[in-house]
């Protein structure tokens, strides 16, 4: 191993409130050498943006370091004046964050945005900058470059923002770049695109990487080690294949088999391993072992002492008595190997059935006389939904998905279109007539946070439907089924008088499907239910839907961008591009062999070690003018002069529907199983 | 944009001869009488004497046709006759103008120099002793009556310390500039009389602080509020994670953004200004145009009470549409 870039040794940053120090980054020990990369993986709390920060020594008020040492190339981070500090960041050391929309100045032009610290670290002359800028930003995969610098950043897409912040952070040729999340907010195309970008500036500028993410599968595509991070500690630290093969922390393991895996063979039970349970509070920590609590393989002296992070291997560190004394730890867990998944029942009728479905939103006119532009967000959409299945609905964003949630619940009315619910018409019914149908068919929302009110107690909450709909009497019977919705749904039936923000992400988004179940619908469109969820809570809300599925005969129609995800719970799948579907079959089978070329790369791009992948290069064409013919065949791999006229939905194969002229003329090595 | 300010300037066209139709409607509504106002209770009583005093003023005809009259002098550039001063009120407008011009934007100019550096300063040493004076500032500023700090401002700097003129714009006993702009710190430097110059300038001290205490204070607060939501961004931490200084990421990073809400505040400040010098005027004896509102306003003189509301609503409008178009400059999002 070279000499390392950055040593960090007993790394303490604590957070000083009135209830007393938050210990959030509690010990933490790494080094990563020159040109190496090394991966942070944890869920959020558990301190691994803290530490990025801490490195950097940018952290704000009321965050303290309060011990350790870290070295960067031999001088010592903490003994460094501010103006020392200043000169390093952005020019040694640089950092790349999570967020590209809000990252960039919106009142300043990219060039000066990247010329800045060229110039002001003195490396660049101002001419010599521009050039420079305009060179990265083209080995960014930024088309034009000269032109594009003289933009302002509202005029790039998240993915292109994310490559100028990526050139930003490599503008003097640092010598470590720390990546905070820097794909969590994109599409996973462009996602698979930054990642791929990272290994080659990896590669080829022999920077070294510190990769902060709570997805191992991202670490993994980038990342030769990792460290797990629990609690403010780091729990395991290894060669990041190692720890996805053969996990040596019940929290790494828990972490690595709470996430479905796109190779991984389907079983008949579908449920996923989730430890219950909650982080400790950081302010009262316990004496043993932090993760005991929640812990599924503890032994009695776990919460008694304190475990070391010692070797359980050549080259494995693991906070763990129990590995340390020799135990493996299961090979995998609920999500079971063999058997077949049941099949459905043949149903007669669809519960939804939609045909032909179009949703145009006119934009405000830009002037007086300008013509109205028009944002094409869904062009003509057939979709079936037998009952007591579940239908996944997958593409990037600007797809159409969410405005296919929002049409088929009817809170937007179709452009044109049928929209059959149980065999009643309702593309234009009116609101009075689709009233009583709202009892059957319900939505749960992405975001946990957003969608309760925070005024109301949750009891209040569960009991408006329920009041509303004549189901139950305001009082004693309205409380009692509150009860037994909260139940349900795993939580305290005596937390009703309690606020959401006393309430975590996934208890939330509980409280969200007990909502929606309050009614007892017959329907739940879920649009994104567990995209802004730990994967662990993940866990956990995917096997809540799976049980509530199975117990009351459920219909779901199942909106998300993550596939394995989506491959894991759906029985049926239909891939969105451009407000069109361009394949449709079940989810066994268009994952093992996608018949469309979208849908091949759009698998090929999910974050898996080991994996080929195909890139899929450029992004999805603007709502507002549609292409003429196909919508993908701009970034078709094998498109053809054919594909200037759009191909027809047409059963390619039994129960296989799919919008191509080459159906299955695209095939990648990676997916064939 | 050539073509936006051409739509929006009919637009503010339309707009301003709006306005002067609501208040030919609410000041024909309300209880009281020209003809008391200006004759007096004996020529009152005279029914013959009003009659012929209300043919004179048009007041006898029906309202449309008296706003047609209006109307039609407007597309003529003539605003009428005052009923008060006999003249036109056009030429009346253009003599008290330049009085309230001069002291708005004065105390406008003074608004934004002491209220943004101010605000910047409490933003950037939050909690600080710095941040504490500008609050006391501001709370000053926002809550003092403006008469009241008027009068103690004089009683102070005129009566008590001596280091003031007394009020007026000039010094009792010195002439006037001969008028060119009617701005008698230009005309002043226009006619080179440097002691006419300093004398001016002198007479404004005062009177401008009094107007411009409360704008100081809501643009402070405003421009605190601006910079501590900017200074919370992201583009900031990247903006130091990149290494740039400390006064770099202030002034090159937060500024630019910081500066949008204030921009808005401060195009309706100085109409606030220009309009609502009533008070100030007053005491301070300058003989700008809130003072003629106030006395036509008082005499029920229909035609300048017209006049004065289409001038005030356009200055409104024009400010409008250059806030608006400055909004084009500091932030690339709204150009087109």
């Amino acid at each position: 191993m070279s000499a390392p870039v950055l040593e960090v040794e007993d790394l303490r940053t604590v957070f000083l409130t009135d209830a007393g120090a938050v210990r959030a980054v509690d010990g933490v020990s790494f080094s990563i050498g020159a040109g190496e990369t090394l991966g942070i993986v944890g869920e959020s709390g558990s301190g691994k943006s803290v530490t990025a920060l801490s490195l950097m020594r940018l952290l704000e008020e009321p965050a303290r370091i309060a011990g350790g040492s870290m070295r960067f190339q031999g001088r010592d981070l903490l003994a460094m004046r501010p103006d020392e500090l200043r000169s390093l960041r952005g020019d040694r050391m640089a950092m790349v964050f999570q967020d590209p929309m809000t990252g960039l100045n919106p009142v300043i032009r990219i060039l000066r945005q990247l010329t800045e610290p060229m110039v002001g670290h003195g490396r660049f002359a101002a001419p010599e900058a521009k050039r420079r800028a305009i060179g990265l930003l083209g080995r960014m995969g930024i088309t034009a470059p000269e032109r594009s610098v003289s933009r302002f950043p509202h005029e790039f897409s998240g993915g292109m923002r994310q490559r100028v912040m990526l050139a930003m952070g490599f503008a003097n040729d640092p010598a470590l770049l720390i990546a905070d999340e820097p794909t969590t907010a994109l599409d996973v195309t462009i996602q698979a695109q930054i990642l791929d970008l990272l290994r080659r500036l990896n590669a080829e500028f022999g920077t070294a990487i510190l990769l902060i993410s709570h997805d191992l599968g991202v670490i993994g595509s980038v990342c030769r080690r990792v460290a797990v991070m629990y609690a403010g500690e780091v729990v395991e630290e290894a060669a990041t294949e190692a720890v996805l093969a053969d996990p040596r922390h019940p929290y790494a393991w828990a972490l690595v088999n709470a996430v479905p895996r796109i190779d991984q063979p389907l079983g008949a039970d579908r449920r996923l391993v989730s430890i219950e349970g909650a982080p400790p509070d950081a302010l009262n920590l316990p004496q043993g072992c932090r993760f005991a609590p929640r812990c599924p393989f503890k032994v009695e002296r776990c919460e008694r002492e304190h475990p070391p992070l010692a070797e359980v291997a050549p080259g494995r560190l693991a906070r763990c008595w129990v590995t340390q004394a020799g135990a493996v730890l299961p090979k995998a867990g609920g999500a079971g190997f063999g058997g077949v998944r049941a099949p459905l029942p043949p149903a007669a009728e669809p519960l939804l059935s939609v045909r032909g479905l179009v949703k145009h939103f006119p934009l405000p006119r830009e002037s007086l006389f300008a013509p109205r532009r028009v944002v094409h967000a869904v062009n003509g959409i057939d979709l079936d939904l037998a009952r007591g299945e579940t239908l996944g609905v997958v593409g990037e964003s600007g797809c159409g998905k969410s405005t296919v949630a929002r049409l088929v619940t009817r809170i937007h009315a179709p452009t044109e279109g049928s929209i059959l619910f149980d065999g009643q018409e309702i593309a234009q019914a009116s609101p009075a007539a689709i009233r009583p149908l709202r009892r059957r068919m319900q939505m749960v929302f992405q975001d946990p946070y957003a969608s309760l009110n925070p005024r109301m107690t949750i009891g209040d909450t569960l009991a408006e439907p329920l009041v509303a709909h004549g189901l139950a009497r305001r009082g004693a019977e309205a409380r009692e089924r509150v009860g037994a919705l909260l139940d349900m749904v795993g939580l305290n039936p005596a937390w009703v008088s309690r606020f959401p923000h006393e309430f975590s992400g996934g208890q939330r988004q509980r409280i969200s499907i007990a909502r929606a179940l309050a009614l007892e619908p017959e329907m739940i469109v879920a649009d994104e239910p567990i995209s802004a969820l730990d994967v662990n809570i993940q866990a956990q809300i995917l096997n809540l839907m799976l049980d509530l599925q199975q117990r009351m005969g459920l219909t779901y129609l199942f909106i998300a961008h993550d596939l394995a995800v989506v491959r894991h719970l759906c029985d049926r799948v239909a891939v969105l591009y451009l407000g069109r579907v361009m394949e449709s079959a079940p989810a066994e089978a268009l994952f093992a062999r996608p018949l469309h070329p979208y849908t091949g790369v759009l698998i090929s791009a999910v974050p898996e070690p080991g994996r080929q992948r195909v890139l899929l290069q450029g992004e999805p064409p603007s709502t507002l003018a549609p292409p003429q013919g196909c919508p993908f065949r701009g970034r078709c791999p094998i498109a053809q002069p054919v594909c200037e006229t759009m191909p027809p939905l047409v059963e390619a194969e039994a129960g296989r529907w799919v919008a191509c002229h080459f159906p299955g003329g695209f095939s990648h090595a990676g997916l064939v199983a | 944009m050539l073509r936006t300010v051409v739509t929006r300037l009919a637009g503010a066209a339309v707009m301003a001869v709006l306005a002067t139709l609501v208040i030919f409607l609410i000041a024909n509504t309300v209880p009281g009488d020209p003809v008391l106002a200006q004759l007096g209770d004996i020529a009152a009583s005279n029914p013959a004497t009003v009659a012929e005093w209300r043919a004179k003023w048009g007041l006898d005809l029906p309202l449309w046709e008296q706003y047609l009259i209006f109307l039609r002098g407007l597309a003529h550039g003539d605003l009428g006759t005052s009923i008060a001063s006999q003249r036109p009120v056009l030429e009346d407008i253009a003599q008290y103008a330049p009085a309230t011009v001069e002291l708005a934007s004065i105390a406008f100019v003074l608004a934004l120099g002491i209220g943004i550096p101010l605000g910047i300063a409490a933003a950037v040493w939050r909690d600080s002793w710095v941040d504490a004076a500008a609050r006391v500032v501001s709370l000053i500023g926002v809550s003092s009556p403006t008469f009241w700090l008027a009068f103690i401002m004089l009683a102070i700097f005129y009566g008590g310390l001596q280091i003031a003129p007394g009020p007026g714009r000039l010094d009792p006993i010195a002439f006037p500039p001969d008028e060119v702009t009617g701005l008698f710190l230009v005309d002043t430097l226009l006619a080179g009389d440097w002691e006419g110059f300093h004398d001016a300038a002198a007479h404004l001290v005062l009177p401008s602080i009094v107007l411009a205490a409360a704008t100081i204070g809501l643009i402070t607060r405003t421009t605190r509020a601006a910079m501590l939501e900017a200074m919370g961004q992201d583009y900031v931490r990247v903006s130091r994670a990149k290494g740039m200084r400390e006064h770099y990421t202030i002034l090159r990073h937060v500024l630019p953004n910081a500066l949008i809400p204030v921009v808005t505040l401060g195009g309706l400040a100085y109409a606030n200004l220009l309009a609502g010098a009533v008070m100030t005027e007053t005491v301070f004896s300058w003989p700008g145009l809130g003072r003629y509102t106030f006395r036509s306003a008082a005499a029920l003189d229909f035609p300048a009470i017209m006049g004065i509301t289409l001038v005030v609503s356009v200055t409104y409008l024009l400010v409008n549409l250059a806030v608006d178009l400055s909004y084009a400059l500091l932030d690339p999002r709204v150009r087109r």
